[in-house]
């Protein structure tokens, strides 16, 4: 006995199964999407609406200890937007405050009354991945998982030097492991060394040597984690942060990170960030069309683009010297720094795009490139990096402006001229997204691009996250207030009401890897950290509800 | 707990390793206890200090009611049922706590708070609330207690004494800790201490900087001058009772160390100045990273006092000083710290879970809590239960209940509980109110909404 529903007369996009805006049936059993069910089950009248899968976001930073110290941070952020609870009597939800950096209950909500049903937490120290997921525990409705911090890991960066790859992979398996994550990440890779230990300096070049390490360099510690991440068959690449975010000319960084990883699958994050040209220190200017061009022509990359979005935001990140060197062009006098023993660093803080800035707004308008000018949406996928480019929130925005000419048009004439003057002109500037392209970047692209084959999609076997738009010609405010959204199955929003609570399940993988691995990661850790061996995995109850995303070879 | 845990049958012995003792901020996890099961007692707990083995060996469940309504005994569900009749009675109620329990009860502890549009604080308002207000207007800079054991080689200690509240803190992570970087433990670093008077943590310093008691924000922000090399009244001696000269010598150490630290206490947050000390710490540390790399930290007292802000913050934005009658969370110290709501009369009905401010805070406020009707979850027979209409005995947390804890760096921690107990868990008590309130609010008649509802009240 088992609950069921159908969705009748919604115009269906679910580009992964070639379905483009045709009338379909979709079929809901026991959470899943099925081929049938008995006529005389329960409907939902779609007619004069769209049916999308539920939204997938590969790159956000929504929970953890950075996330955390960031809405400690900021009252100011939390007072103007709060999230009130509802009313008691017809479904019981907690409060909580929003801003760039919104409390764990109203992250869980925002993102399903937008539709949106899974979201990874792309930057988490593996030693703090216990502090993640118990604000995962917190973050209602959603499915979600995190990617855990791997580039300036000392004991592998030891390894590493001695050549002991087998190791290694052993290692990271662990890793993955004893923290439920999804995938490694990496972050400014080598960037940490000399940031802690040489009087806050960084790393600039792929080639360059890393302090304290003779025979290590960027360009081995990315080369060595795409060997071993492809090794062990995890459904999602690594994912990389280049090194070099943010800096005039950093193009190159980026072109040189794609090529050394020759031909293996990467996933390069919020490439806005790493589309610049111009000399170090000067203003920037886009290379966007180079990257673009690149990735059009090598199928083994795949990018979300990390759009800049007009606002407030948080600058929040893994790459310490980064957050650094914003400090320069802040004028919020906030800054935090926060190291992990052997594995991170961490810097946050507050920021806000203008228009009239030029390099808000060339960035801004890069983003914008690099989406018009992308062949492949399923390999060039949204973000805003939430909330270092701009909120989730702002994500039905970033559609309008993606899908409606017009409105991009006037916003490119309000915003800083000198900066859209650097921009190709051509005919790309004149695409509209079409919906089925809306439906592919914001969700099957980033599902397969994951590797969740569960999600993304409308096919029998599915997970029933499905969202539910209102025709509208306003796009933003189409893609913003869905009539419906389901998740699991569950109606969570049901005619623009929020009428249930769900608490989504945590993915992670679980590779296989030689036990004896422990007694060469336990030394080092009972040396260098300061919790036992014995207390850094985490136990399963930690994650009540999850599900494990297989391998290639399980 | 597997393989930590060998059971030797002959005596009844079990020895847990690799459990954590709660009783400071250095919520030390490499605890080997061994516990004679029959006579429910931790006989040894190796590597415990002084304090560890107090909290320890004098472990002993005393056979206490489930509960007391009125100081007369009752059991745990009559003892529920009051509560939950007071909590969905009251206008106003406060509660306050938090720091020496798990962050599951935490966590269920902000659902009640919530639901009840009630106002929640924790004893971090009594500590280091000040530093997270400082937070709040320049950042910090920070790092976990593993990367200071294997970088720093300068570290000051400010207003605080570890020597004597948290024994273990020299050894484990920042004197005679041995590093990646620090091989020869205390030869590699230089120890500095800042204080109004020579305490126990003295001894182990190469320097010590005698202030004046009341003058820590002026020494500080002429070291920021100092830093930042602008011109410092010679004269600032007779303000802060330091010389010039040993500023200078300071400030050249700070700027030519490699990475440096400054871990202080409640002697700046909770003296003179207060967040003002804070925040001029926090900037002082964050101003030196313009020539090294450069930390500032809290020493934190309680065992998970961290998590408490932690859990706080992740549920409602706000650290501490939260108040829910809106229906949303609302951030103002002073107005919603729990010793100004109690000593101003304001609230009407109390919930201290884990914490005796009954026995520590002001006078105004002790006698406002005796008029009220308090609920108290504690393992003990506090002050503060002494005086409450309705008093819990519950397990104690890292001994008989797990669950996690997060060190005052952040670092959350599993525990690993070495003894069963016959009372219920600080979590399951809030659970159990909770589910009564839910369902007390939700067949209550006549609601319009929060107002209505004070209007009921006693």
């Amino acid at each position: 006995m088992g609950s069921t529903l159908r969705i009748v007369n919604g115009r269906v996009y679910d580009p992964a199964n070639d379905v483009d805006g045709k009338t379909r049936d979709i079929c809901i059993k026991d959470g899943k999407i099925v081929k049938s069910v008995p006529p005389k089950t329960k409907c939902i009248d779609a007619k004069g609406m769209v049916v999308m899968p539920g939204g997938v976001d590969i790159h956000c930073h929504i929970a953890g200890a950075k996330a955390n110290i960031a809405r400690k941070l900021q009252p100011d952020d939390h007072r103007r937007d709060v999230h009130p609870r509802l009313d008691l009597k017809k479904v019981n939800t907690r409060s909580g405050t929003g801003g760039t950096v919104p409390s764990t209950f109203t992250t869980g909500y925002r993102y399903a009354t937008m539709g949106y049903t899974t979201a990874m937490e792309a930057a988490v120290p593996p030693l703090l991945a216990r502090h993640t997921l118990d604000e995962f525990e917190d973050t209602p409705v959603i499915d979600k998982g995190f990617y855990i911090l791997m580039g300036n890991n000392v004991l592998l960066y030891q390894m590493l030097q001695e050549g002991r790859h087998e190791e290694i992979r052993n290692a990271v398996a662990w890793w993955l492991n004893a923290t439920k994550s999804y995938t490694t990440k990496l972050v400014n890779p080598g960037g940490d060394e000399p940031w802690k230990g040489h009087r806050n300096a960084t790393i600039t070049q792929l080639n360059d040597k890393i302090d304290g390490y003779e025979q290590l360099t960027p360009r081995k510690i990315i080369t060595s984690m795409v060997n071993t991440v492809e090794d062990l068959g995890l459904p999602h690449p690594v994912h990389i942060h280049c090194n070099n975010l943010g800096h005039s000319g950093n193009y190159k960084t980026t072109l040189e990170t794609m090529k050394a990883t020759g031909g293996r699958r990467i996933h390069i994050t919020h490439i806005q960030f790493h589309s610049y040209g111009g000399k170090p220190n000067e203003n920037p200017t886009s290379k966007a069309p180079q990257i673009a061009e690149y990735i059009n022509n090598n199928s083994n990359i795949t990018a979300d683009v990390g759009q800049v979005m007009f606002g407030r935001s948080t600058s929040m990140t893994a790459d310490a010297p980064l957050a650094w060197m914003l400090t320069r062009y802040s004028n919020d006098r906030r800054w935090v720094n926060a190291d992990t023993e052997c594995e991170s660093g961490c810097g946050i803080i507050p920021f806000a795009y203008q228009e009239q800035v030029y390099t808000h707004a060339l960035q801004w308008a890069i983003g914008l490139e690099l989406f018009l000018l992308s062949k492949d949406p399923w390999r060039m996928v949204l973000s805003t990096d939430h909330p270092n480019g701009g909120t989730f929130t702002s994500y039905p925005r970033l559609i309008r402006t993606l899908m409606d000419r017009e409105f991009r048009k006037q916003q490119m004439d309000s915003v800083n001229q000198k900066a859209v003057a650097k921009i190709k002109r051509g005919h790309h500037m004149e695409r509209e997204y079409t919906l089925q392209e809306i439906a592919i970047v914001t969700r099957a692209g980033p599902a397969r691009i994951l590797g969740l084959k569960n999600k993304g999609h409308l096919g029998p076997g599915a997970d029933a996250d499905i969202t539910i738009y209102d025709e509208h010609e306003d796009k933003e405010l189409m893609f913003s207030a869905p009539r419906y959204v389901l998740k699991s199955g569950h109606l969570i929003i049901d005619n623009h009401e929020f009428r249930n609570n769900h608490e989504g399940k945590i993915l992670h993988v679980a590779p296989g890897y030689d036990e004896g691995i422990k007694d060469v990661i336990r030394p080092f850790v009972e040396d260098f950290y300061t919790i036992k061996f014995d207390n850094y995995a985490v136990s399963d109850h930690y994650i009540p509800r999850h599900e494990v995303v297989p391998t290639a070879k399980q | 707990m597997g393989a930590a845990t060998k059971a030797k049958s002959e005596a009844n012995i079990k020895t847990v390793e690799n459990a954590t003792c709660t009783f400071c901020g250095c919520l030390c996890d490499d605890m080997v206890l061994t516990v004679d099961m029959d006579a429910k007692k931790i006989t040894k707990a190796k590597n415990a200090c002084v304090l560890g083995k107090a909290l320890f060996l004098s472990h002993e469940e005393e056979d206490r009611p489930f509960a007391l309504i009125d100081g007369k005994p009752a059991t745990l569900k009559e003892g529920v049922e009051e509560a939950a009749q007071i909590l969905a009675n009251a206008r106003f109620p406060m509660f306050y706590g938090m720091s020496d329990t798990t962050c599951e009860a935490q966590r269920q502890n902000v659902a009640l708070v919530d639901m009840v549009g009630g106002t929640i604080d924790s004893t971090t308002s009594v500590c280091h609330g000040p530093t997270g207000m400082a937070l709040q207007g320049v950042g910090e800079s920070t790092a976990t207690l593993g990367e200071i054991k294997n970088r720093a080689d300068l570290v000051i200690y400010w207003g605080g004494n570890p020597a004597e509240s948290l024994p273990r803190h020299f050894a484990r992570y920042a004197v005679t800790a041995k590093g990646m970087y620090t091989p020869n433990r205390k030869k590699d670093r230089t120890i500095v201490n800042v204080d109004v008077r020579r305490t126990k943590s003295v001894p182990v310093a190469d320097i010590f900087i005698q202030v004046k008691i009341g003058a820590d924000f002026e020494l500080l922000w002429a070291l920021r001058a100092l830093v930042k090399g602008r011109h410092v009244d010679p004269n600032i001696e007779k303000r802060t009772g330091v010389s010039l000269e040993t500023m200078k010598d300071l400030v050249e150490r700070m700027k030519n160390c490699r990475y440096g630290v400054l871990f202080f206490g409640m002697g700046l947050s909770m003296t003179r100045g207060r967040h003002f000390n804070s925040a001029a710490i926090l900037s002082l540390a964050s101003d030196l990273n313009e020539y090294t790399h450069f930390i500032a930290t809290p020493m934190r007292g309680h065992g998970n006092v961290a998590g408490a802000d932690i859990v706080v913050s992740w549920q409602t934005g706000y650290p501490f000083g939260v108040n829910f009658s809106r229906g949303y969370p609302k951030f103002n110290p002073g107005e919603f710290t729990a010793t100004d709501m109690f000593a101003r009369g304001d609230a009407d009905a109390g919930l201290i879970l884990a914490s005796d401010p009954g026995s520590n805070f002001t006078q105004a406020a002790i006698d406002h809590m005796k008029k009220i009707p308090m609920i108290v979850l504690d393992p003990k027979l506090t002050h503060t239960a002494k005086l409450a209409r309705v008093a819990f005995t519950t397990s104690h947390y890292g001994i008989n209940t797990g669950g996690t804890a997060y060190r005052s760096d952040g670092v959350p921690i599993e525990l690993r509980p070495c003894l069963d107990s016959k009372y219920p868990s600080d979590e399951e008590v809030i659970r159990a109110i909770y589910k009564r309130v839910e369902q007390l609010l939700k067949t209550r008649k006549k609601t319009k909404g929060a107002n209505n509802k004070r209007r009921k009240a006693a």
